[in-house]
């Protein structure tokens, strides 16, 4: 494919975060990791709505068994990680800042670990395209860089858009996170095999694997393996967080910008991660829906750091035993990258399929320190990829101007944490922003809900008045008829008393 | 064992690590990179400089403790950010040498609580605090603003001594014969008096004036000092070269013109920039943060502003030195800068509505 160097604009914002990544990137990843006693698995580990239980407490089920089918539009099945009993359907705290309960499914592992039938494909490329699709629908497959969308959902999207790019998304420009490093270079040949049968079941013709340029190991596994494939292209990209955004990225590769609204398909591109090619390779080709994942587990108070794969639904807990994780040095545990991820209050949580990395951090590690006022200095404007003008929103959010924060663009801040990283007054910009984001949707929701209320008082009211008017027409009539009669009796009267006289 | 781990923290989002610059590393490189000048500056004036500068320095941090106290803000957090130093540094930079004592202790005064505090601390403020107090002091105590002491390095024989300079500083008495004008002031007089530039000016030297060895006020007046320090603050990403370039090509090119049209009247660029503060502002006063546009182009705008003003002031007002007020009035202008320069969203034309979809 060719693009044309003027065409390849200037990479607007971003940071150059310590990358912590080698206690991690150069050994390969456990697969040892013992099968837990019980698995804990959330019905919605995906954007859209959970998925829907069809199995009860008391039955067993065999690994890769459906549990749970998706509902509506967008939405992902969840299957079996191991076989065993399944001992619970209740609400169990998910891993997110709140520990907010959800509906979660609790399977008590046998120990067998035995597979449910299933079939393998020889020639994916014999199926028709809505098949691929359907089939990784199916197979419970989300983003798993983080962004778990559904897979399949985008994989139509591609195909009705007829679109001409596929962008395969190795970036990982998270600090600590190394599972896509890894996947990269022990499974490269599974991953070129799964970007092949997307580009199949998209019908696009070529696909663009970016690879950031710190992993040069990676990279050459890509390429080596993509070598026979002249549709494939692996390229590197610069090493820039967040070149992983995929605005940031699509636009890097191909110029182009993603209007605000509009969907990457719109404009002929789709991006998907490396991770979910590898499992799109294993759903198509062996039938083996998403039950596993690659998850990076590091951080300060790690004794040992490691890439490990576990079945969905592990407790960190576990996760934590096996790499000997340090608990009194831990300060704060992140679910995902020190960027974006998530705090997690404890360590109780399920590992689910958008769990890319689990950090122990110590108190060194992290930034912590006390609040002090902004001075201005605009490296916040200057090293955010989406434009925006934090310190304003800031201030305007801090006042309570959430109106005029959402002028400044508050909706299209991507919470990528580059402001707050950068800002010498540590100024925690990005918890300003969700908590306005929050408010703002509340504030919404309740006038939504007051406009409906209001709606209801309305019909109501129309009811009665129709009911009020319609008894008053009865009266009218039924006084109109009387007169009536009246008149009719008094004229008959009189008729009569002409008769008489 | 199994292990169960709990967040000692608060759960605070990303981004959860974060750079070592902070406030003060920030502060620190501002007077690092301003301290040779200063060196320099306590060097060529002597004792009565020095005691100026710490006179400005401490009264500065003592202000800023008291306002802190009424506040009812932390103090010690504050107080060692090393904002207020550096602006009384700054202002110290300005004053001339052989000020008295209390000339420091007002412009400081002036600083710190007109110029910062009652803007509501660090930040807030809409003009540069140490431009606004030279400003202000120039207005209220010309004479002693404008007395330039001559060069008197430590140690020379001709120079006063420690005594003397006590007595210089802080009872104002100062020896005859050991003051004069600037250069720019020099010439602003002589204009007056119908005399023309190239007659006026046998007397001056560029090459003094570049390496400091001239009159002028405490820390401005050595051009080779000021710009180093500034390239490195550049260096180090502190400040970006847009103000300061712009400012200074703007002198530059105006000055180049009207002194091509007319050498007889209008001094020549090297000395425009050679004198005055020029390089004091460019890279250390018209560059802070607080006071300046916070985008790139904002930024242009402002050094161009700057520059254009402080070369009408300079060239037609009364004030041969109008480097202060052409700062103070582009500060002004900065929030309406702000308003109609900034960065065009992701996914967004300048105006904010979403960009045309094209394939
Ligand atoms: S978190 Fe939002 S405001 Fe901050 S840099 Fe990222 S996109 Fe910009
Ligand atoms: S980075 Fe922090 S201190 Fe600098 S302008 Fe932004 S919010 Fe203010």
């Amino acid at each position: 494919m060719l693009r044309t160097l003027f065409a390849k604009p200037r990479l607007r914002g971003g940071v150059h975060a310590e990358e912590r990544k080698s206690a991690t990137e150069s050994s390969p990843v456990i697969t040892s990791f013992p099968l837990p006693k019980k698995l804990y698995i959330p019905l919605q580990q995906h954007v859209g709505k959970p998925a829907e239980p069809m199995i009860k407490v008391g039955d067993t089920v065999l690994k890769g068994q459906l549990l749970a089918y998706s509902q509506g539009m967008i939405s992902a099945p969840v299957h079996a990680p191991s076989s065993g009993l399944i001992i619970d359907v209740n609400d169990y705290p998910a891993p997110h800042p709140s520990a907010l309960p959800i509906r979660t499914i609790v399977l008590e592992t046998d120990g067998k670990d035995e597979w449910i039938n299933i079939v393998q494909v020889d020639d994916p490329f014999a199926l028709a395209p809505e098949e691929i699709s359907f089939r990784v629908g199916a197979a419970g497959i989300v983003g798993l860089g983080g962004a778990t969308f559904p897979t399949a959902v985008k994989l139509n999207m591609g195909r009705e858009n007829q679109v001409q790019t596929l962008i395969i998304n190795g970036a990982e420009c998270e600090p600590y996170l190394t599972c896509d490093d890894r996947l990269m270079q022990e499974r490269a040949a599974a991953i070129i095999d799964g970007v092949r049968i997307m580009l199949h079941g998209m019908g696009t013709a070529s696909a663009v694997v970016a690879v950031e340029d710190n992993k040069s190991h990676a990279y050459s596994a890509m390429y080596t393996a993509a070598l026979p494939y002249p549709q494939i292209e692996v390229i590197q990209i610069p090493t820039r967080y967040p070149m992983g955004w995929d605005r940031q990225l699509i636009r890097y590769v191909t110029g182009k910008e993603i209007p605000v609204g509009a969907r990457s398909s719109e404009l002929g591109v789709t991006i998907h991660n490396v991770g979910t090619a590898y499992a799109v390779h294993k759903a198509i080709r062996y039938g083996q829906p998403l039950v596993n994942r690659i998850v990076t587990v590091s951080g300060g108070a790690v004794a040992l750091p490691m890439n490990v794969e576990v079945p969905l639904g592990t407790i960190i807990n576990e996760l934590f035993s096996f790499c000997q994780v340090n608990m009194d040095k831990t300060a704060r545990i992140i679910m995902g990258g020190p960027m974006m991820g998530d705090p997690l209050p404890h360590s109780a949580l399920p590992v689910v399929k958008g769990t890319s990395g689990v950090l122990a951090l110590t108190k060194d590690e992290l930034r912590d320190k006390q609040e002090q006022p902004c001075i201005r200095c605009a490296s916040c404007i200057t090293v955010c990829p989406a434009g925006l003008r934090p310190l304003d929103m800031a201030n305007n959010i801090r006042i309570n101007q959430l109106d005029t924060a959402v002028d400044l663009g508050l909706k299209d801040c991507i919470s990528c944490g580059c402001c707050s990283y950068i800002c010498p007054s540590n100024i925690p910009l990005v918890q300003y922003f969700k908590y306005a984001t929050g408010e703002v949707m509340a504030r919404q929701q309740a006038q939504h809900k007051s406009e409906q209320t209001k709606k209801l008082i309305e019909t109501r009211n129309a009811r009665i008045d129709k009911i009020a008017r319609l008894q008053a027409e009865e009266e009218r009539e039924r006084l109109a008829a009387k007169a009536e009669r009246e008149r009719r009796l008094a004229a008959e009267a009189a008729e009569a008393e002409q008769e008489v006289s | 064992m199994i292990i169960y781990a709990k967040a000692t923290t608060k759960l605070r989002s990303g981004a959860h690590i974060g750079t070592k610059t902070s406030v003060s590393s920030i502060m620190g490189k501002v007077m690092l990179a301003i301290a040779p000048a200063t060196v320099f500056g306590l060097y060529c004036f002597g004792w009565s400089a020095i005691f100026l500068f710490i006179v400005t320095l401490v009264s500065a941090l003592f202000f800023e403790a008291c306002c802190l106290k009424l506040a009812g803000r932390p103090i010690k957090a504050t107080l060692f950010d090393g904002s207020a130093l550096l602006t009384a540094w700054l202002l110290a930079m300005t004053l001339p040498p052989f000020a008295p004592w209390w000339v420091g202790v007002v412009g400081s005064g002036f600083a710190i609580i007109l110029g910062k505090q009652v803007y509501g601390g660090l930040g807030q403020n809409l003009f540069n605090p140490a431009m606004l107090a030279r400003v202000a002091l120039l207005i209220s105590f010309p004479i002693e603003l404008t007395t330039w002491a001559n060069v008197s390095p430590l140690f020379f024989p001709s120079s006063p001594d420690i005594m003397e300079s006590w007595r210089i500083t802080f009872s104002s008495i100062v020896p005859d014969g050991m003051t004069g004008a600037t250069t720019l002031g020099f010439i602003k007089t002589e204009f007056s008096q119908n005399r023309l530039l190239p007659d006026i000016l046998k007397e001056y030297s560029s090459i003094s004036n570049f390496f400091g060895w001239t009159r002028g006020s405490l820390g401005e007046t050595s051009t080779l000092l000021l710009a180093g320090g500034g390239v490195w603050l550049m260096q180090q990403k502190i400040i970006t070269w847009h103000i300061p370039v712009a400012l200074l090509a703007t002198v530059f090119l105006l000055s180049s013109g009207f002194h091509l049209a007319d050498s007889g009247h209008y001094v020549s660029p090297f000395l425009h920039l050679n004198s005055g503060a020029m390089f004091l502002v460019a890279f250390f006063i018209a560059t802070d943060y607080v006071t300046s546009p916070n985008t790139p182009t904002g930024q242009l705008v402002f050094g161009v502003g700057c520059g254009l003003l402080i070369f009408v002031i300079r060239t037609w007002g009364a004030y041969p030195e109008g480097a202060a007020f052409a700062v103070l009035l582009m500060n002004a202008a900065t929030p309406l800068i702000d308003y109609y320069i900034k960065p065009r969203i992701y996914g967004r034309d300048r105006h904010g509505k979403p960009l045309e979809i094209s394939k």
